[in-house]
């Protein structure tokens, strides 16, 4: 490593202190915006370096510059057209996307240093193989596997699991083929290795979502995310790329972290979401086993009566509010029952929405500040004190089954909506949720069922209440 | 086992540390934004795709390097942009003066309400 090589590596560390500089401001957000700035320098930095590095080498040829500029602006402006046009509805597609690309990126690289080394003198080095099979391999079934998510979750995919015969032992014979593969590589320089390696992991990372119902999306991506960290960083090895390597481990890092919470928020192991356990997509069962008990149907008129003299009511997002668009119309009920001085906040559970954190994002959106956000543990004490919980469009998550031993979501942690004075659930219909059970709520004496899209609900109610106390 | 390969490694796991220390104490509200902002992080990977072009003298190498580079860009661009838009929109009070006409006027409040206080912070 002479001189210059070396303070190239010393700003990539600089550029690394960025992105942890920018994740660590990510605690609050008050200083998030803040954060994103100083990892955004830290990337400049890093790419203003590399271009340095690039003149100074002196070697790239003119249509290497053609190509590398030509293509990283194509990129840039197909990124910036999707950032800017994409609704935060559709946010778990795009990080999807970028997943993909990210993985696809990194697998590229090490294909190409495998190349590079094939041809060199002395073939190929024993420890560059491992990272670069580990690259090829993580990168290739991000790629695919990530294509696959986004296209479940933009709907061009069905999001029912997809299960076919022979599945299992298709991916049993493509594990056998990657880790042969890997094993013949390590051994013996040889391209068509390197591609039928390719080939298997792509086919693998379609076979490895494919099977993963739509709700069970938020461990995938985060499941994904993180393959794509780990990728990065191998190709960070294969290079000898400090940048890489950080920027990599701190992705797979955040990655992981994530997809353990969101596992835990749904009870699952990781193992039982990847082979499929009940996620048999948002399934609707007939109405009939919430057995004997009464529903009661709600008008939109009592409901505003209940609500516009309660002193407390606490709002539940699900998933079913964000598909009917409806967060803007919570927002403007919200504010109507604010401004006559009843104290209004929502209970966030850690799986609402299509990936971490969604629910918060699409709320805040539709402008409402986010100390009203409450999470699950702290929200929760606070049902007792309220006079009306308002469930919209979420189910699963406030089934009150959950705390028993013997239904399919035992143990999952629910928000205790139960404990509320009294329940009103806007809901289409008494189809049941993603566990395919019925929900207990629905059958307490407290609860009362306002049947409509969330959207229309949301404006049947505000103009109620705003009627009512004129 | 090379000492170059020993200090990377060691980059590496002590990298996963920070990141787990870092992130562990990101809240349930910005973990979204969190896998934005981490998602255009692993867009470095644009160096590493323009490094190809060090070597690339032949046909094979210049598709590689373009799609790479192509990938890697959208992936950095699109990801920050983004978390930019998304981070834009959290904020601690409602913006007074819209919040209030957005209940008078109903349904066309919110969005103009929205712009307002994105340029004001």
């Amino acid at each position: 490593m002479n001189s210059f090589t070396t303070n190239i590596q010393l700003v990539y560390i600089a550029a690394a202190a960025c992105f942890v500089l920018g994740l660590h401001l990510m605690n609050s957000p008050a200083t998030a915006r803040r954060g994103n700035q100083v990892s955004t320098a830290g990337m400049v930095i890093a790419v203003v370096a590399t271009l340095v590095l690039l003149i100074h080498e002196g070697t790239v040829t003119g249509v290497g510059w053609t190509v590398l500029i030509v293509g990283a602006l194509l990129g840039s402006v197909a990124g910036l057209y999707s950032a800017q046009r994409v609704q935060m509805t559709a946010m778990p597609q795009l990080v999807s996307m970028f997943n993909a690309v990210g993985g696809g990126a990194a697998a590229l690289v090490a294909i190409y240093g495998y190349i590079e080394d094939e041809s060199a003198p002395g073939g190929v080095l024993g420890t560059t193989t491992v990272f670069t099979a580990l690259d090829v391999i993580i990168g290739s079934v991000t790629f695919t596997g990530s294509l696959i998510a986004a296209g479940k979750l933009q709907g061009v995919i069905t999001g029912q699991p997809v299960i076919f015969r022979g599945a299992r032992a298709l991916n049993v014979a493509l594990a056998v083929i990657i880790a042969g593969t890997t094993a013949f590589l390590f051994t013996t320089a040889s391209l068509p290795a390197l591609l039928i390696l390719i080939l298997a992991s792509l086919a693998f990372g379609v076979l490895m979502v494919l099977p993963i119902g739509g709700a069970d999306m938020p461990v995938v991506i985060s499941l994904l995310n993180a393959f794509t960290g780990t990728a990065v960083a191998m190709a960070g090895f294969v290079i000898t790329n400090w940048a890489l390597i950080v920027a990599g481990a701190l992705v797979g890092a955040s990655g992981g972290i994530l997809t353990k919470l969101m596992a835990d928020a749904m009870n699952r192991s990781l193992t039982n979401i990847i082979i499929g356990g009940f996620g048999t997509g948002d399934s609707a069962l007939p109405v009939a086993a919430v057995g004997d008990a009464q529903i009661r149907s709600i008008a939109a008129d009592d409901a505003a009566i209940q609500m516009a003299y309660a002193s407390k009511v606490i709002i539940v997002p699900g998933y079913g509010l964000a598909a009917a668009q409806a967060q803007h119309g919570v927002a403007e009920l919200a504010q109507v029952l604010e401004s006559r001085g009843i104290e209004v906040s929502y209970a966030i559970h850690p799986v609402a929405g299509r990936m971490p954190g969604h629910m918060n994002v699409l709320l805040a959106e539709a402008n409402v500040p986010y100390p009203l956000l409450k999470e699950m543990e702290e929200i929760n004490p606070e049902f007792a004190r309220a006079d009306v919980a308002l469930v919209i469009g979420a189910n699963d998550v406030t089934n009150p089954a959950a705390r028993r031993a013997g239904s399919a979501i035992s143990g999952m942690p629910i928000l205790d909506v139960d404990q509320a004075k009294s329940i009103i659930v806007v809901k289409r219909s008494m189809a049941s949720g993603y566990a395919g059970i019925d929900n207990e709520l629905y059958a307490n004496p407290k609860t009362s069922m306002y049947f409509a899209d969330a959207k229309k609900a949301m404006a049947e109610l505000t103009a109620a209440v705003k009627t009512l106390v004129g | 086992m090379s000492t170059a390969l020993v200090t990377d490694l060691t980059i590496f796991v002590l990298a996963l540390l920070v990141g787990i220390e870092v992130i562990g104490k990101v809240p349930a509200t910005l973990h979204t934004p969190l896998m934005s902002a981490a998602n255009s992080i692993h867009g470095i990977v644009l160096a590493g795709a323009l490094l190809i072009g060090i070597t690339a003298h032949n046909v094979v190498g210049y598709v590689l390097a373009f799609v790479a580079a192509f990938f890697a860009a959208a992936n950095v661009v699109g990801g920050y942009m983004v978390t930019g838009r998304m981070l834009k929109m959290f904020r601690r009070k409602a913006v007074p003066p819209p919040a209030g006409a957005a209940s008078a006027n109903g349904q066309g409040g919110p969005v103009p309400a929205r712009r307002e206080g994105g340029a004001a912070s």
